[in-house]
């Protein structure tokens, strides 16, 4: 089937404006007769929730941590972008809707983008207004850093916390609709089922994870804002808790999955040091602005202290490959590159996996104060997790996998192909491509929250009578004993394996295969290896406990569970996509060590439709067409 | 990537199996924990070993591990979050620990937080006090461009130094009153500092003060544990602001 993405036309600078306008509306005073569901409380879910309560509508949020405050966005450093051109360097709406298009290696939809770009700026006042302590100069004005590969200063930041404090601003507009009775809150619930009835989404099923009751909720509307699925390599910079199982459970509903392989990589992560580690600290991007990425050039070099290997002994790989973008090179771009020198045997640190990245020319040339000024709470974090101390010596960094530009296949309206479920921020795929720019997730994530969501979704209740379906309909009934059979299964098992285990196999499988360069074999290995392991779970997973109280080991089986079916999908599409773009490289398809596109073939979003239990998924196609930024070979040279 | 020198430790740790159970410590051991174990991570050994043995793991809060979304809290040998400076639980390493050490793991305890399981408490009151008056009442979309208010950069990083409160309630946990000042102080102060923030000042203050009362926390007699226990280095000054902002009100 080929998708239709119901993009606007006409010129491109008026396609949101004009889309706006042609919505239909509801009426304020019918606002609060429509129920709406919102299942995470992230940047894209906060704000929704907090716009839709504000406009009027009946909300339901529901976070899996303890405060809608903890959702992952928390953990980004870097900053948010927004065309505002303050710096007066220029930038434009269109140069970071055309960076946009072009950093995700031709795989996004132009309207989408644009769109994006168009309220970036909107997000930026949203969040001065809301009180977020952006940082500013001394006359009192917004200050700006270049990121991560934009050649314009557009990236607004709060020290190394950014999405701490967009989150925070986020949910101080939360607690005050909370407050005004507009958004019922329920933390400490995990999303475990979607639920359909004819066809159009009708509400959720939940777990309390404090005392282990499965709940039911049924709402006019349902929005999914669950974040991203990295996890499924295990170690990951994401949170422990974050997971698939919220897009999966819905996709097993019939929503489909679009992209999955597209996995971004970052490149600056502080190395894992062992077997026992649980996760991998991102250091910003923001220091690729002021250290130098090196390997020694000679293996025998690598064990050697850094700061006695020569000058010349080093290989400042990045300035040397791509000399216009240096070591501000994208991040797919710098993460292969520094696995091409780990694999080549100069990598440093355990096992050989690690790059430097230097600051003794920046201190030299700014002064220590700067430096710690710029990026102090990054330098603590390095030398608590290292032992290290980074102003004195180089730090050691290692790709580790970090976001998610697949997720759940959504129209302009950000409506999944199921009527009434939506899907904001990572938790859908709509506008990074293949690969997205540092600093726009955050803005992604905000946009659709404040500025997209309101809109679209009055065009969709507009058109549908509230309240049609309750709680106490058999679809309800069905998915809770669905559930529950699911749960009992885990703890019956009682085999020798714990749910840890599995995962840690499962993201060993997913790294080696499916992880910064893919081949045909590969992925095969793993379409074979994923279902066996998937198998052995079923048969020796070991779950202590009851289903009726906290019980973290349960809430891990079902997120590991998922992650083993998700993966497979995740895998296919890797394999079906002969082509290298952006975070998805296969090494079959380069041209001297570059991702080579192919357009006639893959110009297009590749969508799953869930065919059953160990069946075959169906892929269906939606055509991509550039009418505004012509397709070209991603060139950073 | 094995390390040669591991360490074996004695765990005491309070167990508890849900909020009407009166809890007991039980003693564990850690084995074969390195120097670049986190905390959690050690945890995280002891309890697969439990789940091979068939016993139910140790419970605890956590999500982020690295210092921000203040989820993790444990009280470590008495100090709230293992008494590293500036350093959440899951920030601490095990290079701060060596072999044979005994280590005493709790929960919070504070009167506003009753203990759900084992290491976890529920902090919801933490999220109250800003449902009273952490923000300032801006609608989405209807505000002015960024640059049209002004705020020098000495004002915004001190508004910044209060705004890295991460909610963990390490504060409340070690006051000996089970106070909630520092975690409300940095907020009223945050907002107090901006202009943004100006408008709604004397109502907040109130309105905030009252519910860390409403919701059982204690008053501040001035100890400053609070600041000592604070992963986040929040000064308390920003109480001194807070107490400030409260005359203020009152007299407005
Ligand atoms: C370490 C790190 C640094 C980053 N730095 C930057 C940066 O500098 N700039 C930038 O633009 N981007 C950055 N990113 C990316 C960006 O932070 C995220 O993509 C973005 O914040 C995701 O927001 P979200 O609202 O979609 O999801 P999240 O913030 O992940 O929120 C997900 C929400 O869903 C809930 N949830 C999930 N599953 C369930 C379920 N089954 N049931 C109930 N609730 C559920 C969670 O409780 C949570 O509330 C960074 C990411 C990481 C990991
Ligand atoms: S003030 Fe410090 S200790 Fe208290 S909640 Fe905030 S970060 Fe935690
Ligand atoms: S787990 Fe997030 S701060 Fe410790």
């Amino acid at each position: 089937m080929i998708l239709d993405g119901k993009c606007p036309t006409g010129p491109i600078q008026e396609t949101w404006d004009k889309h706006r306008f042609d919505l239909k509306l509801v009426n304020p005073a019918n606002k609060r007769k429509y129920n709406v569901i919102v299942v995470g409380t992230g940047l894209a879910g906060g704000a929704a929730a907090a716009s839709l309560g504000e406009l009027g509508y009946n909300v339901q949020a529901f976070c899996y941590q303890d405060s809608p405050r903890r959702a992952h966005s928390i953990a980004a450093q870097g900053g948010i972008n927004a065309a505002k051109n303050y710096p007066n360097d220029g930038d434009s709406i269109y140069r970071l809707f055309y960076d946009t298009i072009k950093g995700g290696d031709f795989r996004a939809r132009e309207a989408d983008v644009w769109r994006l770009a168009q309220v970036s700026n909107n997000i930026i006042d949203q969040c001065v207004a809301q009180g977020v302590p952006f940082a500013r100069d001394y006359a009192g004005y917004l200050d700006n850093r270049s990121f991560g590969g934009a050649q314009v200063s557009r990236t607004f930041f709060a020290r190394g916390q950014t999405g701490q404090q967009l989150l925070l601003g986020a949910y101080s507009a939360l607690s005050r609709q909370i407050k005004a009775g507009t958004v019922k809150m329920y933390d400490r619930r995990e999303m475990l089922d979607l639920v359909v009835v004819d066809g159009v989404a009708r509400g959720i099923t939940v777990r309390n994870l404090v005392n282990g009751q499965l709940e039911s909720y049924a709402a006019d509307a349902v929005c999914l804002c669950t974040g991203g699925y990295v996890n499924v390599f295990y170690l990951s910079t994401n949170a422990m808790g974050c997971s698939v199982t919220a897009n999966w459970k819905a996709h097993k509903k019939g929503a489909y999955f679009a992209n999955p392989c597209y996995t971004q990589i970052h490149p600056t992560c502080i190395p894992q040091a062992g077997d026992y580690q649980s996760k991998l600290t991102l250091m910003s991007e923001s220091l690729r602005n002021d250290g130098r990425v090196w390997v020694p050039k000679k293996k025998e070099d690598c064990g050697k202290h850094p700061n006695e290997i020569a000058e010349d002994d080093r290989d400042y790989y990045l300035e040397r490959k791509y000399p216009s973008y240096g070591n501000l090179a994208p991040r797919d771009i710098a993460s292969r590159a520094a696995k091409e020198q780990c694999d080549d045997g100069r990598g440093v640190g355990p096992g050989g996996r690690g790059v430097y990245l230097d600051f003794a020319d920046s201190i030299k040339r700014l002064g220590e104060d700067t430096i710690r000024e710029r990026y102090g709470n990054l330098f603590e974090m390095y030398e608590k997790i290292t032992d290290e101390n980074g102003y004195k010596r180089p730090m050691r960094m290692y790709p580790a996998p970090h976001y998610a530009m697949g997720g759940l296949w959504v129209d302009y309206n950000l409506m999944s192909n199921i009527p009434g479920l939506f899907v904001l921020g990572e938790a859908n795929f709509s506008v990074h491509g293949a690969n997205r720019l540092g600093a726009s997730a955050l803005m992604q994530g905000l946009a659709d929250g404040y500025f997209v969501i309101p809109y679209t979704i009055g065009g969709y209740l507009a058109t549908v009578k509230p309240g049609q379906v309750k709680a106490d309909h058999a679809e309800f009934k069905k998915s809770v004993e669905d559930v529950t059979a699911e749960q009992n299964k885990y703890l019956s098992i009682n085999g020798k394996k714990t749910v840890f285990e599995f995962m840690r196999e499962l993201g060993g499988l997913m790294w080696e295969n499916c992880g910064m360069a893919r081949t045909k074999e590969s992925l095969e290995t793993n379409l074979k290896k994923i279902p066996a392991l998937r198998e052995e779970f079923w048969k020796n997973v070991k779950v202590t406990g009851s289903g009726a109280e906290l019980n973290q080991q349960l809430e891990n089986a079902g997120r590991t569970a998922d992650f083993l079916e998700f993966s497979e999908l995740l895998c296919r599409d890797a394999l079906h996509r002969n082509e290298s773009c952006g975070g998805h490289f296969r090494v079959e398809y380069q041209d001297a060590g570059e991702a080579q596109r192919d357009d006639v073939n893959y110009c297009y979003v590749g969508a799953w439709e869930y065919k059953g239990d160990n069946k075959e998924p169906e892929l269906h196609k939606e055509p991509l067409k550039f009418d505004n930024v012509h397709l070209a070979v991603r060139s950073y040279k | 990537m094995s390390d040669h020198k591991t360490m074996t430790l004695t765990l005491i740790v309070w167990r508890q199996k849900n909020a009407n159970d009166p809890g007991k410590f039980e003693t564990y051991t850690a084995k074969n924990i390195t120097e670049h174990h986190s905390f959690l991570e050690m945890l995280d050994c002891v309890n697969e070993d439990l789940i091979h043995s068939g016993k139910d793991p140790i419970v605890f809060d956590h999500d982020c591990r690295e210092g921000i979304c203040g989820m993790c809290s444990q009280v470590i040998n008495g100090a709230p979050h293992g008494g590293q400076d500036r350093t959440t639980v899951c920030q601490l390493h095990m290079r701060k620990f060596k072999d044979g050490d005994t280590i005493y793991i709790e929960p919070w305890r504070a009167r506003a937080f009753p203990i759900i399981r084992d290491l976890i408490v529920d902090r919801s009151a933490l999220d109250k006090i800003i449902q009273a008056g952490g923000y300032t009442s801006c609608h989405t979309g209807g505000v002015a461009d960024g640059n049209a208010i002004l705020i020098p950069k000495p004002v915004a990083d001190e508004a910044m130094d209060a705004a890295e409160c991460v909610g963990c309630g390490a504060c409340v946990a070690g006051c000996p009153n089970g106070a909630a000042m520092l975690f409300t102080g940095a907020k009223v102060s945050q907002l107090a500092l901006l202009p943004q923030g100006k408008a709604e000042a004397a109502e907040r203050v109130m309105n905030m003060s009252n519910a860390m009362t409403e919701c059982g926390f204690g008053n501040c007699t001035n100890h400053y544990e609070c600041q000592a226990a604070c992963p986040k280095g929040i000064n308390v000054k920003f109480i001194a602001r807070m107490n400030r902002e409260f005359l203020k009100a009152q007299f407005a």
